[in-house]
């Protein structure tokens, strides 16, 4: 009857690490630089970490405050509390790539020319989910919102590892399926 | 021994698709001793294959070849190239349906009959009724081990449908129970029992649901007499001078274009296949394509009146474990038009696992009003509206501008809701929410119709042949060895999954065909 409980989320790949020629990018440094900031940070050439440094994104087309701007935007777009930036980083990092480029350079000024708009000094510096919130649905019916949005629908929700965190199980097949473990086990009717 | 026929071989019936209908019916005339050829135009997938994983089997089973769509209807704007969630590959949506086998309801036959002629509807009685399909139903729920019928037992309820059926005899419904299935509720026909997995629409990996894939293809090549062509495309269905059909073009695994000649040419690919061949085989002589002189080929397209209802509780359900759709509450199923619509509907127990509600819950829809909902998932419990939605003219299948990878125009499909369609759901959707709201439901979601999974009606049987494509027997009117043996022959929809009167009328249509080649007289 038991069902499994929240892994860890595996950020090895397609997270990349930082390598031996990045000094200057180890966990530690990325902790003493990013600190004090609120929210994602944009370290050295082309990366972005999270405050915690927990983990950090190398991009290589876009630019790394596009990608900070990208993964808010997902958070901001299906925010799940219990759900880490990581997975929300995974469901954007496609957008670092040549033919995503002219959409993200446009899609992410419009983005912060919303926000300009409504008294902000950019997107991702706005304090408050709602004051986010009002700056997306003022660019909702956008290609680039609408193509984010979509992407999400299977680039969040089909991460296997987040699946734990809504109850989810998945497959059963490979345990024989419920029959023996809880089909009909709900017990408050 | 599986059988190879020559493309020459104009002496075969050549049976288009290999679902309920055309599946059903290529095993049917094999085990006659009739020599089929069966053209598939998606590849063979057995359970061994299949994937419990929503989007990778979505990927494996979907066609996903283009379609477009128009009309009023959401799924237009949400999947608009998406208008069905039907399957492609040998055994066609038999591996993904749900198993859900229930008749039709006697007043059903006689639609327009018993419910009076409805303005905006195109409503016609079909040419057979209930007891003349009494025998077959017999058959099929046989061949498919349909429970509660015959000596078979009910499947036993899961999470999903205790809250489900909690919630039913709450608001006084008596016809609640784990449905009539072709899951085996024990082992049958040499397959197991259901053990409970989920995921019956990703394929069944135990065998317990009845699927063609597995049953009647395999039934049937094992006769000698059934030759199965996978990855095969029609493209066409030819013609002589005299108006009779001949043989098919379609584009084998390699792309290459091939003519299988026929005596019988049997079209079953689906509401939107079907009419879409038909349409495509235009000539000369049949400048509105085959079997369209009454210029009804494509038209009256029904998807039933669908809708679900999701509710979260303040305690887990894990509705997703267990059969996805065994649970019915037939009490609204009945023609009561004091409720404000003709027709009744079903509702049955349905779940989504976690990337699918993400897709279907809301679409389009973002921010902490859905996500919220997605957080309680492991909280909900979920059920499906199954209505009969009008047949009307403008609803249906045309040739759309966009060509798919052969070059040949795709299906379009319009679809405008009718009001009594809308008038059917939302009562649908007041009863669902009441059943869990007696249940202690904190939220409930009306949620709107999937990309179609019932497709119906474009190739519709009539007594008369102005009203409709084909005769009491799936015949053409127009074109005596041109058959259809999908759910496209259906005249009106019912308010029950189709599949088991697909099957019905295949058997039915064997046994005509047989009788007839015998006969000498097609």
């Amino acid at each position: 009857m038991k069902h499994s409980r929240a892994k860890r989320p595996d950020i090895r790949n397609p997270i990349r690490s930082p390598g031996p020629e990045l000094a200057g990018l180890t966990r530690r440094a990325l902790l003493q630089r990013a600190f004090a900031a609120g929210a994602l940070t944009v370290v050295g050439a082309g990366f972005i970490a999270a405050p915690n440094a927990a983990w950090a994104l190398e991009v290589t087309t876009i630019k790394p405050e596009q990608m900070a701007a990208l993964v808010q935007m997902a958070r901001d777009i299906y925010p799940h509390d219990r759900i880490a930036d990581a997975f929300y980083a995974v469901a954007v990092k496609g957008y670092d790539s040549a033919d995503q480029k002219a959409l993200v350079d446009e899609g992410v000024a419009a983005l912060n020319a919303a926000a300009q708009a409504q008294g902000h000094a950019d997107y991702v510096s706005i304090g408050w989910e709602e004051d986010r919130v009002k700056v997306l649905q003022a660019i909702e019916t956008t290609p680039f919102f609408q193509t984010v949005r979509a992407g999400l629908v299977t680039g969040l929700y089909n991460q296997k590892d987040i699946w734990p965190l809504f109850g989810y199980e998945g497959e059963s097949f490979s345990q024989g399926g419920y029959i023996e473990r809880g089909f009909d086990d709900i017990d408050w009717l | 021994m599986v059988a190879k026929f020559e493309l020459s071989d104009d002496s075969v019936v050549v049976i288009i698709g290999t679902g309920a209908g055309g599946g059903v019916l290529a095993n049917e005339l094999a085990q006659k001793g009739v020599k089929v050829v069966a053209l598939e135009a998606g590849g063979r997938y057995l359970p061994e294959d299949f994937i419990n994983d929503e989007w990778d089997s979505f990927s494996q089973l979907a066609w996903l070849d283009a379609r477009t769509t128009s009309g009023t209807w959401r799924v237009a704007k949400d999947f608009s190239g998406l208008p069905a969630w039907i399957v492609k590959a040998v055994g066609g949506t038999t591996t993904h349906w749900a198993g859900a086998s229930i008749r039709f309801q006697d007043h059903e036959w006689k639609a327009l009959t018993n419910y009076g002629k409805v303005e905006g509807a195109n409503l016609l009685d079909w040419p057979i009724d209930g007891a003349e399909m009494a025998p077959w139903y017999d058959k099929a729920e046989t061949k498919l081990g349909v429970t509660r019928t015959g000596d078979r037992p009910g499947l036993p309820g899961n999470n999903n449908y205790k809250v489900f059926e909690k919630g039913a005899q709450a608001l006084g419904y008596k016809e609640v129970h784990t449905g009539r299935m072709a899951i085996n509720s024990k082992e049958y026909d040499g397959r197991l029992a259901c053990q409970q997995t989920g995921f019956c629409f990703q394929g069944c990996k135990w065998g317990a649901k009845w699927s063609a894939a597995y049953t009647d293809i395999p039934a049937g090549e094992a006769t000698g007499n059934l030759e199965v062509r996978e990855r095969s495309h029609v493209a066409r269905i030819l013609h002589d001078d005299s108006g009779k059909v001949t043989g098919v073009e379609y584009f084998d695994k390699d792309g290459n274009l091939q003519m299988q000649k026929a005596r019988i040419v049997c079209v079953a690919g689906n509401s939107f296949e079907s009419p879409r061949l038909l349409l495509n085989s235009h000539s000369s002589k049949f400048p509105n394509g085959l079997a369209n002189g009454s210029g009804m080929v494509g038209k009256n397209y029904m998807r039933h009146t669908t809708g679900s209802v999701y509710a979260v509780f303040d305690k887990p359900v894990r509705m997703w474990r267990g059969t996805t759709m065994a649970g019915i509450v037939q009490d609204e199923a009945r023609h009561d038009p004091s409720r404000g619509f003709v027709g009744g509907y079903e509702l049955e127990t349905l779940s989504l696992g976690l990337p699918f509600m993400a897709a279907f819950l809301n679409p389009g829809a973002w921010g902490r009003g859905f996500t919220t909902a997605l957080d309680s998932y492991e909280n909900m419990a979920g059920l499906w509206i199954v209505g009969e939605d009008m047949p009307q003219l403008q609803n249906g299948v045309t040739l759309s501008e966009t060509k798919d990878q052969y070059g040949l125009p795709v299906a379009n499909v319009h679809f405008d809701d009718h009001p009594n369609d809308i008038a059917m759901r939302n009562h649908a959707y007041a009863k669902g929410i009441a059943m869990y709201e007696a249940v202690g439901a904190t939220r409930t979601f009306p949620t709107t119709p999937y990309p179609s999974t019932h497709n119906l009606g474009t190739n519709r049987m009539s007594e008369k042949p102005e009203d409709g494509v084909v005769n009491k027997w799936g015949q053409s009117h127009e074109i005596a060895n041109l058959f259809v043996s999908d759910g496209s022959q259906f005249t009106t929809g019912a308010a029950e999954n189709p599949t088991l009167t697909i099957v019905a009328l295949a058997i039915r249509q064997a046994d005509h065909i047989a009788r007839e080649m015998s006969a000498g007289t097609i």
